[in-house]
């Protein structure tokens, strides 16, 4: 078996054993097939990347072909325990009304995003003038998938609005490692972020 | 015709029949007393029967899926594409079967055999069969084959409703279920497309309801009009316009009737080939089979109730421009199965072909399909034959 990620080693420790799970956006499948084969846990991923989807066929897991643009109706109410969204909450269309669809569907959801309030970000905008990239944001303004960005703080504000609690946070650079030193200011240090969230 | 095999054809095949002697009692109540099944193999089943593939034919197929009867074959059988060495459906791994369906007119008992009761060719007293009589005596077959448990059924369109109808029938018999541009029912669309199709055979003057062979003729001119409407409707819009545009055969109009757009001799030709290999009331017969076909009924129209009995696991694929068989109904099932808490993984392909995808050697399609073919063979504990 080879190593997860780095952000996937931190959200495999969030699933409990045994458990359903969703995986919104799950790229190879690489999750899947760990929870699968180490924790049996049992669940679809959705994708709709060609090659991806393939490739979790490929892996021995679930793989539904489907936008998650078009919504999650689909799937019932409470019917999974954890839903789980990496790296895609920033490129559909309505991310608030996603996060309330993860929580309909899964008692819990684990959401992780990058923070577009990192310190280069933010002196990127304010010296160059210019929508920011990075190697995390590679795009331009004009062709980028990432449609709504959000910094931490905004992140957790609609949170609040939505009376979604936040049961736990982890705070990584673009490489997904913890360092202490980024527990200092995480709004401004931290790149991405894994956010575990439920109903209140 | 080939000149040479092809290195990853299963090359030459003889069909085989059995006969059975059990009645088979059918859905309409009827009892076929005896009938022949007519069937080919390809690859070798293995010491423990753990490698078998059953393939479900759609509504004009027959039992020849792979392979040439003889070196004067013009084309292979009608999915080849996806059975041989090598290819998705891989017989160095897998022992395959495809069979010719009851009421057929490739060689299993249909309206073209002699009814034994009366002497005579049954023609339209052929008992009209349901999709469950054809996965019951699938069933038998896999039984005289010795094959307990099947690796995988696998179907399309058609084919598509008997590997649904096995996983809930016999859920025990089948690891893997293949479910390809098919739907868990028939729309409304959909029936009156077939009863289009029935009405213009059973208007042929030469139809003599169904006893067409009694006076020696065939109704081929409603045959014509049946398959080029079906013919058509597995065809998109695109594929049309990409094939033949609005491209005359002359260079100019002549202002007649007679066939001038080349789309219009495309149809005419592909009606007249069926009429002349196909069998009337066999078309009449498959037809209602489709119409019929509604697992979730006795469920109070509940299909997650219904696949709740299924125990394998699935695949189902589905292609953007298929309207017969549109990629949302492939998501009724998908969704049920969903809901019914069941292994699947879903596909819907981006193909410009309608309904015909299923048949054509389109890269993403055989890719999916090939992975999860893989993927039978490692869950089903066979080696060899793979990269």
């Amino acid at each position: 078996m080879t190593a997860l990620r780095a952000d996937l080693a931190i959200i495999q420790k969030w699933v409990k054993p045994g458990s359903q799970v969703l995986d919104l956006g799950c790229g190879e499948g690489q999750l899947l097939k760990y929870l699968q084969e180490e924790k049996n846990v049992r669940g679809y991923g959705l994708e709709i990347n060609p090659e991806k989807l393939t490739a979790c066929i490929r892996n021995g897991v679930n793989v539904i072909e489907q936008n998650l643009d078009n919504g999650l109706g689909n799937f019932a109410d409470n019917s999974s325990d954890t839903v789980i969204m990496t790296q895609a909450l920033q490129a559909v269309k309505r991310p608030d009304e996603l996060l309330d669809e993860m929580l309909r569907i899964g008692k819990e959801a684990i959401v992780t995003f990058p923070n577009f309030g990192y310190w280069k970000t933010r002196f990127y905008l304010l010296l160059k003038g210019r929508m920011p990239m990075s190697d995390t944001l590679p795009y331009n303004w004009y062709d980028t998938p990432n449609i709504h960005m959000c910094t931490f703080r905004d992140f957790e504000i609609l949170c609040h609005e939505k009376g979604i609690r936040i049961l736990n946070r982890t705070v990584m650079d673009d490489q997904h490692q913890q360092h202490w030193s980024i527990g200092l200011w995480p709004g401004m240090l931290g790149e991405i972020a894994v956010y575990h969230i439920t109903r209140r | 015709m080939p000149d040479v095999i092809p290195e990853n054809s299963v090359g030459l095949v003889t069909p085989k029949t059995h006969h059975f002697d059990e009645p088979l009692t059918l859905r309409s109540g009827r009892v076929l007393k005896e009938y022949d099944l007519v069937y080919e193999t390809y690859g070798e089943l293995n010491a423990d029967r753990s490698n078998a593939i059953l393939i479900c034919h759609a509504l004009s197929g027959d039992h020849h899926a792979a392979g040439y009867h003889s070196m004067d074959e013009k084309k292979p059988g009608w999915w080849d594409t996806c059975i041989g060495p090598g290819k998705v459906i891989d017989t160095n791994v897998f022992y395959v079967v495809s069979l010719n369906n009851l009421g057929g007119c490739s060689g299993s008992t249909g309206p073209t055999s002699i009814n034994p009761e009366t002497g005579k060719v049954y023609g339209p007293e052929f008992p009209i069969c349901a999709v469950r009589d054809w996965v019951n005596s699938q069933a038998r077959l896999a039984d005289v084959l010795g094959i307990d448990v099947w690796a995988a059924v696998v179907g399309g369109s058609l084919g598509g409703m008997q590997v649904l109808r096995w996983s809930i029938q016999f859920p025990e018999r089948l690891k893997h279920a293949v479910v390809i541009a098919s739907a868990p029912k028939l729309s409304a669309q959909n029936i009156a497309f077939n009863e289009v199709a029935r009405q213009a055979i059973a208007k042929d003057p030469d139809f003599h309801d169904g006893w067409y062979h009694e006076h020696n003729t065939l109704p081929k001119a409603g045959l014509m009009q049946a398959r080029m409407l079906g013919h058509l409707t597995y065809l998109s819009d695109d594929a049309m316009k990409q094939k033949f545009g609005r491209e005359l055969r002359a260079e100019e109009f002549n202002f007649s009737f007679a066939p001038e757009f080349q789309v219009e001799s495309y149809l005419h030709y592909q009606g007249e080939k069926f009429s002349t290999r196909f069998d009337a009331n066999t078309y009449m017969l498959m037809t209602k089979a489709l119409d019929y076909f509604d697992p979730a009924a006795a469920y109070g129209d509940d299909l997650v109730a219904c696949l709740s009995n299924a125990q394998c696991r699935f695949l189902v694929v589905s292609f953007t421009t298929d309207w017969r068989f549109a990629p949302e109904r492939s998501e009724e099932i998908v969704n049920a199965l969903v809901h019914a808490d069941k292994d699947v993984s879903y596909a819907c392909i981006e193909s410009t072909s309608g309904h015909d995808a299923f048949l054509l050697p389109i890269p993403r399609y055989l890719d999916v399909f090939k992975a999860y073919m893989d993927g039978v063979a490692d869950r089903c504990g066979l080696s060899g034959g793979q990269s």
